[in-house]
């Protein structure tokens, strides 16, 4: 081709202009990403308590290899510390909507707030397992221990980690870094909490309640 | 895979050359209004716990998965504000809980659990 | 959080001339690293262009190691009564060629593709979160080489690759092997998972304006389903996988069958992953089809939504039909029949596929270039794969043909003739993009004939060894049953492959040095990564490209004339960009490989010294933190095109990155302060 000064077919627009190119969505990256996430974790959470149900009353072939899970629950303290974590789920979107208002110290009071009550459950957690295994269900005891533990103990694992989470930002709050601008991270740390609570509205019913 | 909810939603950034805003902060509840909902789920947890000590007969069971429903939901739909959000949010998390409800029912059937 | 305020260590002292982005600090722990040439920009490296070469080479090297395990395997067999291998080493070889093969060949091969041509062809400038993207990276990385470290330990895992229980249990496998494999698979697998979020996010988000889902290409369409199903697939793996490693390190009881276990939740576990896995590993190729058919056919696709949509169709039902693998494993009648029934579904919307690709070509203008050859020959191999499937979702039939060669003829002819042929279709396609010139189209010839050849040779006579009964991962059998013959005919197809290999292997090294520039748009295409120069350069597009239909590039260059007749106005290579405009890109960081190298030390933690597992804890925690401290662009351009705030790179909800908007600023207003630390880090 003779001509020298073909134009580009995608040449500038007024797209090259915008400071910060909008998603095609226009919905933010990061809570597209989390919202995924959580999907993908239904399943996670889904194998363990199929398993778990599966193998809850399987006849043991050892004999006297201790007692199942089951029969060692403790409703009532067990209806507390959910009732604890469920109230977290308050107090964190208290936080989420405290950020948005730009109220940085309420923010924080909810936040350790909901960090608080979320140690009180993994603490009741801890509590629980001690108690079974002085009744004599330890992990290896028999199948119902290890679906049992390796369920709840996945559950503590996630709410611990979203405590660290909590703890980051109340300390990203009180250092000034948490503006107005960048409150989603409130945001979708909360909807990591939340999910971690329903997976507790989940396990309680279906584990516990459920004769 | 949501794709009718999202075939739509890119045409519509052509007519705004604005950065996304900031969803899920404008709307939704009022700090009371999220405590009456805790309240509320709090309520229905004391309901799922009276099962422990009053004997419901056969329809304890289905009540409590019924229930347990209901908090899943207010929980997903209120305090993460997939109620007041864009729809694709809850067509991506809606992907992964049915599709783990879809798959491991069946597990549990192969096994004859129920 | 103490790290945050230490003084910045300096790690990089690279040539001055290589920076260009000045030393970031203040916000991270150390300065970031800044090298644009040499090891360095590879390693630390966030461009998903780079990225992709890297899993495609990392995958090649693996192909290599995977190819020898297979070509052993098949020398063993060459002969009755065989007697290059032990039965234990057999073992360890047929599994690890399974394993290598589906998890560090093809999958990351796929990523490559995915990685490389995914952002070019939506028109964006990179991922959502390239950093992430980094991560996948090093951790398929990190755990290819920690699986393949089993050979230099007590031994490789030698329990096949779906690696069933009880068969995976201490009592069965002793050694370490099968504790490599559910690690390994474990380190690789968050590298999938955290790879596809991001995919998933970069393709709903950061496609180009006016490029609607209903306009996208249909191999950015087929990367979405993949990236769904690994999404929703890998969890279940993880938690098999980390049942299986409880029950081995730590004496838990999911598949003791003395404690009332019932193996066959690893089957339901494994197959719920392994059968979505199927279609992760052949969506991909039949995405390069759908875009070099039209491309080589010189016709758009035939039918594209329905192209689309049996994919999403395939995606749904792939994860309807696992117990198909299991029906030997006494299911009963009713589940069975189920699976049966859904896995005779599922081939409807691979057979519209079929139909749309042969109608692609009906009638078109075809030039048998290399790439074209592979497409075609992955729709007759499928094909046939695609039949023998088919024939396996009959119960009764399946029932004699499980576990023969029977199955191992189907699955090669999916996967090899299948994925494999198709990803090779895709490299000469899009090798001129990815490097800047094509490969040699006569030996690329002689390539794919000896592989095409060798590989039918292999895997056709396999159908027969099936249906006259030889099972499949016997080390030996004896002289005359009847498999003499077509065995050999295996083992030198075998060797055939390998030699059409060599000859890939030597075409490339060879075009590397005497194949001249491609020009952006060599093959006369059709989609928008045409429209770049060839290398693409780094930061992709010099403008944003605005897309107003299907095959958008393609309509720049030919467009109807008065009379109503298509001609050709432009070509491609003169209406491309040129490549000189330079906006700001996401900096290279070190956190990445850092963060995946904490993964490795956990797994061999676990298998030898649990004090080792905390120390790469630690490290883990120390590059969250340091990653999360670190805004994404390091500052000191004008611009900031790509749309990834910094705020927005935690894949698990981590938001400790606040801080970033902040210390952004005031970083910025460091380096204009002190100007002599911009050649430095």
């Amino acid at each position: 081709m003779a001509d020298t000064t073909v134009a580009p077919a995608y040449g500038p627009t007024e797209w090259d202009e915008v400071e910060h190119m909008p998603t095609s969505t226009g919905l933010s990256n990061v809570k597209i990403t989390m919202w995924a996430f959580l999907g993908s974790e239904c399943l996670l959470f889904g194998s363990l308590i199929s398993t778990y149900l599966l193998d809850r009353n399987k006849p043991d072939l050892i004999p006297g290899s201790g007692p199942k899970a089951s029969t060692l629950f403790d409703i009532p303290f067990t209806s507390v510390s959910s009732f604890v974590l469920l109230m977290s789920s308050m107090t964190m979107v208290l936080a989420v909507s405290a950020i948005a208002r730009g109220n940085q110290e309420r923010t924080r009071l909810w936040l350790a707030t909901t960090a608080a009550l979320g140690a009180t459950f993994i603490a009741g957690q801890v509590y629980e397992f001690t108690v079974f295994y002085r009744e004599g269900l330890g992990y290896t005891t028999n199948i119902s221990g290890s679906a049992f533990f390796t369920l709840t103990g996945f559950h503590g694992i996630h709410v611990t980690l979203g405590i660290v989470m909590l703890a980051t930002l109340w300390y990203l709050s009180k250092a000034g870094h948490l503006t107005r601008e960048n409150a989603e991270s409130v945001e979708i740390v909360g909807l990591y909490w939340h999910f971690v609570d329903i997976v507790w509205v989940v396990i309680f019913t279906v584990v516990y309640l459920i004769p | 895979m949501n794709t009718e909810a999202v075939a739509a939603s890119p045409e519509d950034v052509n007519t705004a050359g604005s950065p996304a805003e900031d969803h899920g902060s404008d709307h939704g509840y009022s700090d009371w209004g999220y405590i009456k909902i805790a309240l509320f789920l709090a309520l229905v947890t004391a309901i799922e716990v009276s099962t422990y000590f009053i004997d419901f007969g056969s329809i304890a069971t289905p009540m409590l998965i019924v229930l347990m429903i209901v908090k899943f939901a207010f929980v997903v739909a209120v305090f993460m504000h997939l109620k007041f959000d864009n729809p694709m949010f809850t067509k991506l998390f809606m992907l992964g809980l049915l599709g783990a409800v879809a798959i491991f029912i069946p597990v549990l059937l192969t096994f004859e659990y129920f | 959080m103490a790290i945050v305020e230490e003084e910045p260590r300096l790690l990089e002292l690279t040539a001055p001339e290589t920076v260009v982005v000045p030393a970031d600090r203040g916000t991270g722990v150390f300065a970031r690293p800044a090298a644009q040439t040499g090891w360095r920009s590879w390693l630390f490296t966030v461009d998903h262009k780079k990225i992709g070469i890297m899993y495609g080479a990392v995958a090649m090297l693996w192909f290599f190691v995977g190819g020898v395990e297979a070509l052993l395997v098949r020398t063993q067999l060459a002969t009755p009564n065989g007697t290059v291998l032990s039965a234990n080493l057999y073992n360890q070889l047929f599994t690890m060629h399974g394993i290598t093969m589906v998890f560090l060949v093809i999958m990351p091969l796929t990523a490559a593709f995915m990685n490389f041509m995914v952002p070019l062809m939506i028109g964006a400038r990179d991922v959502a979160f390239p950093r992430i993207n980094a991560l996948g990276l090093w951790l398929f990385v990190f755990g290819g080489v920690f699986l393949n470290i089993s050979w230099l330990t007590s031994g490789a895992p030698d329990c096949g690759w779906f690696c069933y229980a009880p068969n995976s249990g201490l009592s069965f496998s002793p050694g370490n092997g099968v504790d490599y494999y559910s690690l390994g698979l474990l380190i690789a697998g968050i590298g999938s998972m955290v790879g596809s979020v991001n995919l998933i996010t970069t393709i709903l988000n950061m496609r180009a304006p006016g490029m609607n889902l209903m306009k996208m290409p249909i191999f950015v369409w087929m990367t979405l389903v993949v990236q769904f199903l690994l999404l929703f697939s890998l969890p279940v793996i993880t938690i098999a996988l980390v049942f299986l490693s409880l029950d081995r390190l730590f004496g838990a009881n999911f598949f003791n069958v003395k404690a009332g276990a019932d193996p066959l939740l690893w089957q339901h576990l494994f197959w719920i992953f392994g059968h979505p896995e199927v279609y992760i590993l052949i969506l991909p190729s039949f995405g390069i089809v759908s875009e070099t058919l039209p491309v080589f056919s010189r016709k758009p696709l035939f039918g594209y939504p329905f192209v689309a949509f049996s994919g999403v169709a395939i995606g749904f039902m792939g994860f309807g039909v696992w117990a198909h693998h299991m029906f030997a494993s006494g299911l009963g009648p009713v589940s069975v029949a189920a699976f049966s029934l859904t896995t005779m579904f599922i081939a409807v919307p691979t057979g519209v596929k079929i139909l749309n690709w042969v109608g692609t070509m009906w009638g078109g203008n075809i030039r048998f270039t290399v790439p074209m050859m592979f497409s075609v020959s992955l729709v007759a191999m499928f094909t046939i794969g695609g039949l023998s499937g088919v024939m396996h979702a009959m119960a009764a039939a399946d029932t004699q043909q499980t576990d023969s060669y029977f199955i191992v003829a189907h699955f090669h002819y999916v996967l090899f003739g299948g994925a494999l042929m198709g990803l090779f279709g895709g490299m000469y396609y899009w090798w001129p993009k990815i490097f800047g010139h094509r490969l040699n189209e006569r030996l690329g010839k002689w390539h794919f004939w000896l592989v095409l050849i060798g590989f039918n040779l292999t895997f056709g006579p396999m159908h027969i060894l099936g249906l006259q009964g030889l099972p499949r991962r016997t080390y030996r059998y004896g002289p005359g049953l009847g498999f003499d013959f077509w065995n050999l005919v295996a083992t030198i197809g075998a060797y055939i492959i390998l030699v059409g290999m060599l000859v890939f292997a030597y075409n490339i090294l060879r075009s590397r040095k005497t194949m001249p520039p491609a020009g952006a748009d060599p093959w006369d295409g059709r989609t928008i990564e045409w429209s770049i120069p060839s290398p693409a350069p780094e930061h992709n597009f010099d403008y944003v490209p605005v897309v107003t239909q299907i095959d958008d590039f393609w309509h720049h260059k030919y467009q109807k004339n008065a009379e109503g007749e298509l001609v050709q106005i432009a070509r491609g290579d003169d209406i491309a960009q040129a490549g000189d405009q330079h906006p700001h890109l996401p900096s290279p960081s070190y956190w990445p490989l850092v963060l995946a190298a904490g993964f490795p030390l956990i797994g061999f933690g676990l298998i030898y010294n649990l004090a080792l597992a905390f120390v790469g804890l630690g490290l883990i925690l120390i590059a969250i933190y340091g990653w999360a401290m670190e805004p994404s662009t390091a500052p000191g351009g004008e611009s900031h095109p790509v749309e990834d705030s910094p705020a927005t790179d935690d894949g698990d909800g981590e938001a400790v990155d606040t801080s970033v908007e902040d210390a952004e600023d005031h970083s910025v207003a460091e380096s204009i302060s002190d100007p002599e630390e911009a050649p430095v880090g």
